[in-house]
Formats: structure tokens, sequence, C-alpha cells
């Protein structure tokens, strides 16, 4: 810390402190003491003060103790002549510095419920998001956890214009980092220069318009800090850990822009405790020795056209940025982002035309690597609010392709389209869905383009698995409906024989350790029947990871002995998990719920729970915010199993795996499944209709009970007594 | 100022009293020094006074080589070589040395105990949190029990240290574990800190142990049982009864006294009674007491050890070191000079006849001929106190008009001690040793010194220690002082934040300015050279540098050493594998084999060895040098890239 930086965020936190305390008493004078307290929809309560002290502030008279520390923390101002050590000082007024803030911003929610839209997206009359509730912070840390997002920028303040704004952002984005941006700088804010200019901010472009006061930078840190918790199994409390694992694993960076008040400095020097160095546009001292960051702590005077490279280097990172030769921005940052209304300049499929996406192997001497071809109308041959039928296929070649790998090559297709900036895809196979905005056009964006993104990315990222690929493009309504006549014969033959397989006749089975950067003791297993929990991998996928990436985090397991077939476990299973899990883990059942289940790192997509009075199971998926009969809502769940542990009673898994056979098969399937949402009701109908009519039950989904019903069990059971659940009338499930 | 005063000292407060003395014709230290020259066969270890055949004196005869001839003709009278005997006069030192700090370590374990027992209220836990981790380290159990309860546990393990004949002593289990091996292998681990120097003592009797090699064993143990054994649990029990020092800001040098006030001067080398003298200086009733008699108040200032553990606690300022305690009574306004034990010239005695300073001796164990004796009791801590506060009241209006207070102080920042470094480090939440570490292996701290020791009348006074700080800093070397050679940097000013910017290179000035230190960290009392066996362990631990003491880019030096506790620190340190260097003279000189053995061989065996080097720069230089291969050892001789991480390599860390 430097003199002056550290003198700073001394007088910083003692002003920050200060007002968190008279905000304190006048919200207690106005609400006493029991007033309910906290940020929405969570249960990691105000995460900082959660995760550092362990202190779950639930009632504002709570916060009193809070207040208290935050004054123990706060040290004398450096003195100008003959100073004592000022690191450790500041580094602590840092924290006490977060500690304050958030009480200040979960005041605010109390004074003004409205000030922020607690939602993923601005809405028109307000940009300020507020703090992450867990549904974003599960969807959002799943990126984290798989390395789409290797981290974040906390931008304070403004650039010096939008030009520069526009341009920073989009460098990050490019970088795949999010970008978390709060306070203001001679009454500008960073997400206003934004909208200003009409870039999309939000959650899904990775533009987060956290708050408009440099106290919404504790929305950024508490992000942090229940990672390490959510992900990392760490529990609140243990600040070391949960500092270092930010540190070791969360690649985030301050960046203020513009003039760096005390507060600022406070803010910046609270950051360094998780590791997260200062990038500064103005000329401040630098603070380079390294110790408690990585790198350097404090970087200064950095131009704006470097700031970003500058800023990922500093940190320690290595961001991987995939050259698409297209004339729009292109990377994960701008999946999210979505084409509507009046800047629609073309738009296929959707139920509007046909839209067909299809993959298919040939001879090495049937493809022409990198051509592509355009038959029919382009983009500039038609009128801007076009729309026109689209049919995509891609044509692959080489020695290690196998048929296998066609579905998963095509499901690439969605993602990588809507990397583009200005496109927006939806769905797949005959269901997709295609929208080209009008700036993107502007920019020169052509259907060409499609094929050259294809191209490009999956030669870099399935390059191991073919040696060439061709598209051709259709706009041709006759052409079109040919090929998804064709194309719909090979996913008939694809689905039947991808549900032929059954675990019982497979040998080996598919490791994912995907999620160890951040839940290093979690390890998946997947086989046929069980999906990996994060609904993205299923066994063919990591047998395709395995072949592109044969030293990666999917690996084969050969199942070796069986040990109970019925209970899902398998004696080499249990050595590798073991070993991959480095000790932590040594055995787990893939078909039960009540005998060692299997780990989840907490990015599952559905955690079902044991319900003893109703002889059964619930399940919930995570969009689902409210109580459930398990008395624990999603989030409390994820928090209570995640982070690589084996809870009895409780396990988490993927949508589709509902659906597939071994499903809980130990304690008797779906025919034990006596809760879920609607929604998720609703989003598995068809094949949990197709799955109970072979368990005999066709009926199954309309005796499950919802929300509706209830949210306890002495709500449910007389539902499933009058409808004559099967679950009511097994075997006790304890 | 005549150049004679110049060789004499660095410090113009000293010279300015060296002076008055010369006017007033009083005789010091520094004149007895001239007068008296050293004796030359017993400085270089080659007088044998074992046994009364001798004293046999086997000096090698002048002009002559040490041709296997020569060295037959040197033995003494028994038939004992030069290797033994000088080999006997040096382990003989460390067996005092040893003794010394021990002792100091047992009062403070008796004081302890008394107050876990409840016998004394007038001391209590200061450091709770030093207490469990002590506890822990133990294997105590804490559980609900209340302090005392604790403490008298920790009280009673520390005290069997001391009389304990078989094992091990438990704190050597601290070291790092490449470090433990290594003493297990060579047979060196102490049993307990008694045995091992009565058996020192036994072992250079006269016709026992006559084998160099043999000796420095049992004189490796026997340090070993000091540094590991009884300067530690002197430290730690000091730190939980009176507290663990945090940095706090004070100043030092004659210019502490104050001519209004009464002043009392603590000096020797253990904290209790200091302690208590502290807190009543600032007891109304007695700063009315003095105002009836003239005074504004009383001003109390340390000396020697205990100055440095009394400014490092509650910032009591200092005098002056050891070469400064007659100096001191000269300004003529010391209306009392409190000793308690250990580097208490008796020529005080004489040089307070000259004035009306009173010498209060308070200590059983040192007494001194004509002082008046006031015994300080534990027990009665606060009222012996007190006694001793009012003589020296009752004795300020002896003063005459003859007072003249040098006006020369300096400001230091003190108090730095492992837990304060670890939390400084990092602050609460991230408290570690990384950062240093870090800027190690990064080079932009070439190494760690450990500056310590006394002064010597044998050499300018305080001038060794400040050339070879300042050629430390220099080369960015961070440098860890205690004892008299920290009050030496404290008088320079190298304690100060301020002084990184000018005395250090700019890699060190960066860090230093990085963490808001100075560039010297003043760790305590010379018994407290146990912080930096602490300290440096817990470098090793904190990763990145090697997997023992040894291995680290540092090295120690007291090269205005005087004393006997001198080698036995030397030795410990050694042993635990540092590189040491001494100034002024060295007491093997007279034996090549057992001095080879000392500054070669042991190398081999403890991956630390001795060095003798008078120059303090070149000395500073072989520290740098020997720094420099350690370095280069550890492949952080170049610099290193920048590594980036991708996920790959986060997913395969290991969990914090």
């Amino acid at each position: 810390m430097s003199k002056i930086i550290a003198s700073a965020a001394i007088r910083g936190a003692h002003a920050i402190v200060n007002r968190a305390d008279s905000e304190w008493q006048l919200a207690m004078e106005k609400w006493g003491a029991k007033e309910p307290v906290g940020f929405p929809n969570t249960a990691y309560y105000l995460p900082i003060i959660y995760g550092i002290l362990g202190i779950k502030i639930e009632k504002l008279g709570e916060m009193q103790q809070v207040i208290e520390h935050c004054k123990s923390l706060l040290p004398p101002p450096v003195k100008e002549k003959h100073h004592l050590p000022y690191l450790a000082p500041a580094l602590d007024a840092g924290m006490a510095t977060f500690f304050a803030e958030e009480i200040i911003e979960a005041i605010r929610y109390l004074k003004t419920p409205d000030f922020y839209t607690k939602s993923e997206d601005p809405t028109d009359e307000n940009i300020w998001l507020g703090a992450a509730d867990d549904i974003i912070l599960r969807k959002r840390g799943i990126e984290f956890v798989d390395g789409t997002a290797p981290g974040f920028a906390a931008i304070l303040g403004a650039a010096p214009n939008n030009d520069i704004a526009v341009s920073i952002a989009q460098e990050l984005q490019q970088k795949n980092l999010y970008v978390f941006m709060c306070a203001e700088n001679e009454g500008k804010r960073f997400s206003e220069q934004l909208v200003e200019r009409g870039v999309q901010i939000g959650w899904p472009t990775r533009l987060v318009s956290f708050g408009p006061d440099v106290s919404a930078a504790v929305f950024a840190m508490g992000f942090a800090t229940r990672a390490a918790m959510s992900f990392g199994g760490i529990e609140p409390g243990d600040y070391r850990k949960i500092l270092l694992y930010n540190k070791d694993r969360v690649f985030a960076f301050a960046m203020p822009l513009g003039y760096i008040s005390d507060e600022w400095y406070a803010n910046a020097a609270g950051a360094v405790n998780w590791g997260f160095p200062t990038i500064a546009d103005t000329p401040i001292p630098e603070i380079l020795p390294t110790g408690i960051c990585t790198y350097e702590h404090v970087v200064s005077n950095i131009p704006h056209e470097n700031i970003v490279s500058r800023a990922i280097e500093v940190r320690g990172l290595k961001v991987a940025v995939a050259e698409v030769p297209v004339p729009v921005a292109y990377g994960p940052a701008f999946e999210g982002e979505r084409v509507r209304g009046d800047d629609i300049y073309l738009e296929c499929g959707g139920g509007r035309t046909q839209m067909v996406e299809w993959v298919t192997s040939k001879n090495m001497d049937e493809v022409e690597d990198g051509k592509i071809e355009v038959i029919g109308s382009e983009i500039v041959d038609v009128e801007p609010g076009s729309k026109m039928p689209l049919a995509i296929t891609v044509e692959v070649a080489g020695r290690e392709m196998q048929e296998d790998f066609e579905p998963i090559l095509e499901r690439q297709i969605h993602h990588l389209l809507n990397y583009a900036q200005g496109v927006m895809h939806i769905g797949q196979r005959d269901i997709a869905w295609l929208r080209i905005s009008k700036t993107a056009v502007e920019k020169g964006f052509q259907l060409q383009h499609i094929g050259v993104i294809l191209h490009a990315k999956l030669h870099q990222d399935f390059g191991r698995i073919f040696d060439k690929i061709q598209v051709t493009i259709y706009t041709e309504e006759d052409k079109v409906r040919q090929i998804v006549e064709k194309a719909k014969e090979v996913y008939a033959t694809r689905d039947t024989r991808i549900e032929g397989m059954v675990d019982e006749t497979t040998d080996i089975y598919y490791s994912c350790t995907l999620c160890q950067s951040f839940a290093p003791s979690h390890v998946c297993v997947i086989s046929p029947e069980r999906t990996g929990l994060c609904g993205s991998y299923n066994w063919m996928d990591c047998k395709a990871a395995y072949e592109i990436s044969p030293t990666g985090s999917n690996q084969p397991v050969a199942k070796g002995e069986t040990i109970d077939a019925k209970l899902g476990q398998w004696k080499g299973v249990n050595e590798f998990v073991a070993k991959a899990s480095r000790g932590k883990v040594d055995h787990y059942n893939f078909y039960s719920i009540i005998n060692d289940p299997m780990t989840t790192c907490g990015c599952c997509e559905c955690i079902a729970a044991v319900l003893p009075v109703c002889n059964g199971v619930m399940t919930v998926n995570r969009e689902f915010m409210d109580m459930t009969p398990c008395g624990m809502k999603f989030t409390t769940l994820a928090g209570t199993i995640g982070g690589g542990i084996s809870t009895p009673g409780f396990v988490g898994h993927g949508k589709y795996n509902i659906t597939q056979r071994k499903f809980l098969s130990a304690e008797g399937g779906i025919k034990r499944l006596v809760w879920m949402p609607k929604m998720l009701k609703e989003e598995i109908a068809d094949r949990f209709n197709v799955r109970a009519k072979e368990m005999g039950t066709p009926n199954l989904l309309d005796m499950i009970a919802d929300e509706t019903i209830g949210v306890t069990e002495e709500e449910i059971l007389p539902f499933l007594q009058e409808k004559g659940h099967p679950a009511v009338s097994m075997d006790p499930i304890l | 100022m005549s150049e004679e005063l110049k060789n004499r000292s660095i410090d113009p407060a000293s010279i300015e009293m060296l002076e008055k003395a010369a006017q007033e014709n009083i005789r010091t230290v520094f004149d007895r020094a001239e007068k008296m020259k050293p004796c030359p066969i017993g400085g270089e270890g080659s007088c044998c006074s074992i046994c009364a055949m001798g004293p046999c004196r086997v000096p090698l005869a002048k002009g002559k080589e040490e041709t296997p001839e020569e060295k037959t003709k040197r033995t003494g009278v028994c038939g004992a070589t030069v290797e033994t005997i000088a080999a006997r006069n040096f382990v003989r030192k460390i067996a005092a040395g040893t003794a010394s700090h021990s002792d100091h370590g047992r009062r403070v374990v008796e004081a302890f105990k008394l107050m876990a027992e409840n016998k004394i209220k007038d001391f209590e836990v200061k450091d709770e949190q030093k207490l469990l981790n002590l506890a822990l380290d133990l294997g105590i159990e804490i559980g609900e029990r209340d302090n005392n309860e604790i403490a008298l546990d920790i009280a009673k393990i520390c005290e069997n240290e001391f009389g304990k004949q078989e094992g091990e002593l438990i704190f050597v289990k601290n070291a790092p574990i490449k470090r433990q091996e290594i003493w297990k292998k060579q047979g060196v681990v102490p049993r307990g800190i008694d045995r091992e120097v009565v058996e020192l003592m036994h072992r250079t009797h006269m016709g026992v142990d006559q084998d160099y090699k043999s000796l420095m064993l049992q004189g490796t143990r026997t340090a070993l049982a000091d540094g590991w054994g009884g300067s530690m649990i002197a430290t730690e029990l000091q730190d939980v009864m009176f507290g663990t020092p945090t940095p706090a800001l004070s100043e030092i040098n004659l210019g502490v006294l104050k001519e209004d006030m009464v002043n009392i001067i603590i000096h020797g080398h253990e904290p209790a009674l200091a302690e208590m003298l502290a807190v009543l200086s600032h007891d109304p009733e007695l700063i009315e007491y003095a105002k009836t008699k003239g005074a504004k108040g009383i001003n109390l200032a340390g000396m020697c050890c205990t100055a440095n553990e009394i400014m490092m606690r509650h910032g009591v300022p200092i005098a002056g070191n050891y070469l400064q305690q007659e100096l001191a009574i000269i300004t003529g306004a010391v209306d009392a000079m409190v000793v308690d034990v250990q580097c208490i010239m008796q020529g005080l005695q004489e040089v307070a006849r000259c004035f009306h300073t009173k010498l209060i001796t308070t200590d059983e164990r040192a007494h001194i001929t004509d002082s008046s004796f006031m015994l300080f009791d534990e027990r009665k801590a606060r009222e012996s106190a007190r006694v001793i506060i009012k003589a020296s009241i009752d004795n300020f209006t002896n003063r005459s008009k003859n007072i003249r207070i040098p006006q020369i102080k300096t400001p230091l920042i003190a108090g730095f001690s492992h837990e304060t470094i670890n939390y400084l480090l990092g602050g609460l939440y991230r408290a570690s040793y990384r950062p240093l570490n870090d800027n190690i292996i990064n080079g932009r701290i070439r190494g760690l010194a450990g500056v310590v020791g006394c002064n010597n009348a044998r050499t300018t006074h305080d001038s060794a220690h400040t050339l070879m700080i300042k050629e430390l800093l220099k080369n960015d070397v961070l440098v860890l002082s205690t004892g008299c050679a920290a009050m030496a940097a404290g008088k320079a000013g190298l304690m100060l934040p301020e002084a990184a910017k000018e005395f250090c290179g700019p890699g060190l000035a960066e860090v230093c300015e990085t963490v808001g230190i100075p560039p010297v960290l003043h760790m305590g009392a010379c018994v407290d050279n146990s912080r930096i066996l602490v300290a440096a362990t817990a470098v090793v631990k904190d990763g990145g540098l090697g997997d023992d003491i040894s291995d680290l880019p540092a090295a120690g030096a007291a090269p205005e050493w005087m004393s006997e506790k001198a080698i036995a620190i030397g030795q410990y340190f050694v042993a635990s594998g540092v590189f040491t260097i001494f100034g002024t003279n060295w007491p093997t000189l007279g034996s090549s084999d057992f001095t080879n053995y000392l500054f070669k061989d042991m190398e081999a065996m403890y991956g630390g060895k001795w060095a003798f080097e008078p120059d303090a720069v070149k000395a500073a230089h072989l520290m740098i040098e020997h720094i420099d291969k350690k370095r280069k050892a550890l492949g952080i001789d170049k610099a290193r890239e920048r590594v980036l991480y991708d996920m790959q390599m986060r997913r395969e860390m290991e969990a914090v």
C-alpha cells in the first residue's frame, strides 16, 4: 500500500462506516430492531458479512454488532510523519468498508424497495439491477465454473466519453469477462454511457449495471463471496479460505475510471483482500510489490486502449480469444443479447418460416474445407424486416469423425451463432429460430458469415475429431423443405440409438471435473442413463470431449466390477472418484437418493429431496424461487448439498435425468415423485408422460402435486391420497 | 571534537558526554579500554585456566608457521592440545550464555506460574490469543477453562523444560521438519536446558571431553537449549503476560532524559520489574510526591535490553545502549539507575559516586558492591516498584547544578514480533508471510539479515552496526534487529519508515513503502532472538523458499559483540542453518583446526557456519554473497516469467 493510498482508504472507510452508522440509527428509529432486512431471493443473507464474519443479518437490529465490528476495525488516520505500518490497517479498513456498504445497501432496499429492478435486465425506467439473486448466481456461476467467463471487471465511474466506454465494454465482453458497474465520475456513469450509445446492458450481455453509487461495489464482492461458499463449499465465517479461494479462482479486478475519491480507495483496499487488484486510468500511486494479490496491487495511468489487456495481465489471467473473421464483435458475452422489434433486419424460423440445422459426416474427398455457399437470396438481396426460410447444412469429414459426434457438433450451432453481436439464435434442429439485427447488417454481416463462424469455431474447438468442414446455406423454400425432411429422418434414427443405450451394457463411463476450478473436490461420473447434473453434458458429449482433448476434464472411467447393481455402484468408478476428489469422496451411488447419493458441485439444474411423510421424493428446479415441501428453497438446498459432498436424502440432477430410466431407480424411480414446481412439470411433460406410460402409470404427472396444491408435506399428502399416487402405498422410503 | 573521541563513538550524544567526562576527569569504559589492551593469548582462545597446573598459555610462537612440529609444542601441562583448549574456552562461553538467557526464562516461568496460581495480582494474561496458541502448540486442553488454568498447565510444562533429564525440548518441534531431522542426525537435540549446561561444564572440566568435535556437539546442543529452549520460553511467556509487542512510536538516546523530572533509568534484561515501573511511573500519587520534591513528574527511560522490552510493549523511551550506561549518569540528571541482571558494568558505581545518582540493584543474583540493594519481589511487584520509585524521587533533591543532557534523540518505530509481522503483511483477514516470500522470490528483497548483538569498547561505538546495516539496506536486504544493535540502528534513524527511501535499494524501498514499515525491524531484546527463529520458520513454512531455514537467502551478524550470550546466540543460529558473521575479535583464532571446523566444516553438518570479519562493510558483503548463493540454489537468481492462469490450471490447483 502506498502511503497516499492507505491514508485515503482509511479516510474513506471512516466516512463510509460513519454513514452506515447514521443511516442505521435513522432506520432503527423509523422501523425498529425487528424489521426484516436483506437482499432479495438469497440464502446468503448479506453475503460479505455472512461469508467473512459468519453473521446472518435478517433483522435491522442485528446490524449493530457488525457496525461495532466495523468501528473496531477502523484504524487511526495515517500520520504525516513517522507513521506506523499501514498496509494491514488499510486492508482492515477496506473490509470495514464492505461490511458498512452492505448495510447501506440493505437499508436502501428497506427505504426504497423499488430502487433496484431486482431482475436480469434493466427496464425502460430503471437501469439499476441491484444485488444478483441466487438464481442469477447459479445460472451465471456455472459460466465462472466451466470457464466460459473467467472472471469479472468491476468498473467504477465513467470513461471520458461514450466511445471509450463502449470500446472498453466491448473489449471486456470479447475477453469473456463480466462487467460489473457502479459509481459515478463527474456526473457520468459507465452504465449510462453504454445505454446512451444503445448498447444492450443487463446480465444476458454480461454488462451488469449494479447501481449508481460506489456502495453497489458490494454486489460484485458479494457475488464473489457467494461463489466461494456455493461452489467452493467453504463454510460461512471461514474468511481466510473464502478470500484465498477468490484470489486463486475468481479472476476479478477493479477498474476505476476517473477521479479516485477516498471512498473509492477504501473499496479498492477492501477488494485487495479478495486478491482483486486495481487498474486505473488516472495517475495515482502504484503498488507493484506482490503478495496479497497474485501480482501487482495497483497499476495506474493506463491508456484506455491498453487498459483491458493490462488488467488481464495484472490479474494473471489467460484468456483464449477466438479470432473469428466476421464484421461484428464475437464472444460468449454476446450470447444473451436480444434482437427485437424495429431492430430486426432478417428473421428465419420461429414458426414464421421453416428453418433447419443439420450436421452430417462425409468422406474426405466429398468435403472442401472452408467452402461456404449461400444458395438463394443473401441479406443484401432483401429489405430490412424480411423473413426467409433457412437451412444450414454442415458437412464434415475426417479420420476421427464418428456419426455419434454429429449431434454434438450440431448443438454447437446455437451458441456459436449467438456469440456474434447482433445475431440471436433460439432452438435447434428443425425448430431453430434466427434473427439478425440491422446494426449487424450495417456493419456488413451476411448469411455467409454463419459459415465463416461455424468453420472457424468448429475447427478451433473440435479440430481433433474432423479435418474438413464445409457449410451450405439455403434460403430457397423448396430446398429448405427437402433438407428438413431429410434431416428429420436422421434425427429419428439418432434418437432411437441414444435412447437405446443403457448403463448395463456400457462398460466405459465418463468423468466430468470441469467444475473443479471452483469445486475442487467434486467429481461427476456420467453414464448413458445418468446425464450430468448441470444438464450440459450427456455421456456422448463427454465421449466426444475426451476424443477432442484426451487430457481434459472428461476422462473415460472403466466402471469395473459391479458392487451394487440396484444402487448403481461400481468398483472402477469408486476408485476414480477417490482419486479425482483428492480423497474427499471414496464412493457414491448413481441411482439412489437415500444411500450415499452422488455429489454435486452446486451447478445442478434440479435438487431432489426425500419427503418422509409423503413416502416420496420432491424435486425442484433452480428457476423456482419459492418454498418447497422439504422446508427449503432451491438456493438453500444448493447451499446445503453443494461443494462436493454426498448428502443422504438429497441429490442434485439434471432436468433431462428425471425422464431417464435410472432416475432414483433404487427407490422406485419416478413413481416416488410426489411434488414438482408447475413450471418444471410443464417443461418436461412430453417426455415424462412417455416414461410414465412405460412404468404403467400413464397419468402419473397429474398425481404429482405442485405449489398450487401446497408447499408443505401436510398440505400435499391429502392430494396424493386422493389421487391415489403410487408412492403413498409403496414400501417405506426410509 | 578530538579525533580520539570520534574513534570512541559515532553517536554525538555519547561524544558530548565523553567530553563532559573528560572535563570532569571521570573515567569510563572507553578510558579503561584504552588503558588496558586485551590479552592477546586469552583473546585467541589459547589460555587454559581450567586446573591449577596452569594457567597454560599455548599461542603460536611469533614468526612461526603452524607446522606439525610447532603444534606438538603447543600443549598444556596435561597435554591438552590447542584445539581442545580453544574449544573448551569457546563452549564454556556457550554454557554461560545459555545459562544467562535460560535463567532469565526460568524467572519468567516462575512469575508466570505465580500469576496462574493467582498468588500475585499485579500480573495477568495480557495476550489471550497467544496464550491459546501456545496451549494448542503444547497440546493443552482449552475447552471452557479459564485463562489462568490454561496458563498453569503451560507454566508446569515450561518449568519442566529446565530440569528435564530425557526426551526432547518441546519447542524443538516448532522448527522446520527438515531442521529437526538434521539435529536428530547430529545427535544435538537438547534434552533439558539445565542438563545441557551442566553436562557442558562437566565435559570441560579438567580431563573429560578432549576432542574439539565432540565438545562442539555438546556446545551445539547447549546453544539449541538456549535458542529453542530458555530464550524461546522467556519470549513466549513474556508476550502472554506482558502483551505481544505491536508497532509503536518512541524515542531513543540520552536526549530522552528530562532536566525538570525525576529521571529513572531501568537497565538490564528482565522485563518484570520494568513493567511495574512503567505502570507506576504514571501513578498520580507518586507523580504528586515527585512534585513535592520540586520535580514536574517521573520520567522513566530504559537502557540495554530491559529498555527494548518496555519500549516494545509500552513505548517507554530508551536512553541508550550498552556503552552509554555510564554516560547517562554523567548527564548528572539521573536520579536512579535501577538494574536487574546482565551487562551491568561494575564501573557504574564508580561513575555514580561522582554524582548524586543512586545505583539500585534489585535482584538477589546481581549485587554490586556499594550499590543500594532494593529487592524486587514478584509476589509484591507493585510494592517493590513503589519503594524503588520513591527512593528515586527522594534522591531528586540531591542533584547538583552540574547537569548537562545532550539534546539529541531520534524517533523510532519498534515492536515487530513474529505475530505482528504476520498481521502487518496482510491484515486481520489475510495475515501471512506471503508478501514477504513473494518479494524475496521476485527479487525486490534480496534477502534477510539478522543484525544483533552488543557494543564493544574495543571498536567504535555503534559504528559497525550502522555501517553494516546501511550496506545491507543499500543492497535490498531487509534487516531484523534486536538488542544493542537495534538501538544503534534506532539512533541512526534507520527505524523510521522515512529511512526506506533514503537508505534502501529501490526494491526494498518499494516493499517498505507498500507495507509502511521501516527497513530495519526492531524485534526486541537479545532474548528475543528466538523471534527471529520463529519468523524464519514462518518464512520457510509459507513456501517457495526451500524447506529449511538453511535454504533461505538469509544471514546473521553480531558486528560489535562482547558477551558470552552472543556466542550462545551465534551458535544456535549456525545450528539452525544460518550463516553467522561476527566482528571485533574472534576467540578461537589460536587454533586453526578448530576455527576451520567452525568456519567451514559446520556448513556440511548444519547448513550454517560461522565467519569473522571485523570490517563491517566487508562483512555485509560476505552476507550478501551468501544470500546470493542461496538465491541461486533456489533458482530465484533470475527474473521469472509471469504465469497467466487458464481454467485448466485452476482445476489442477489444490483446494485451500
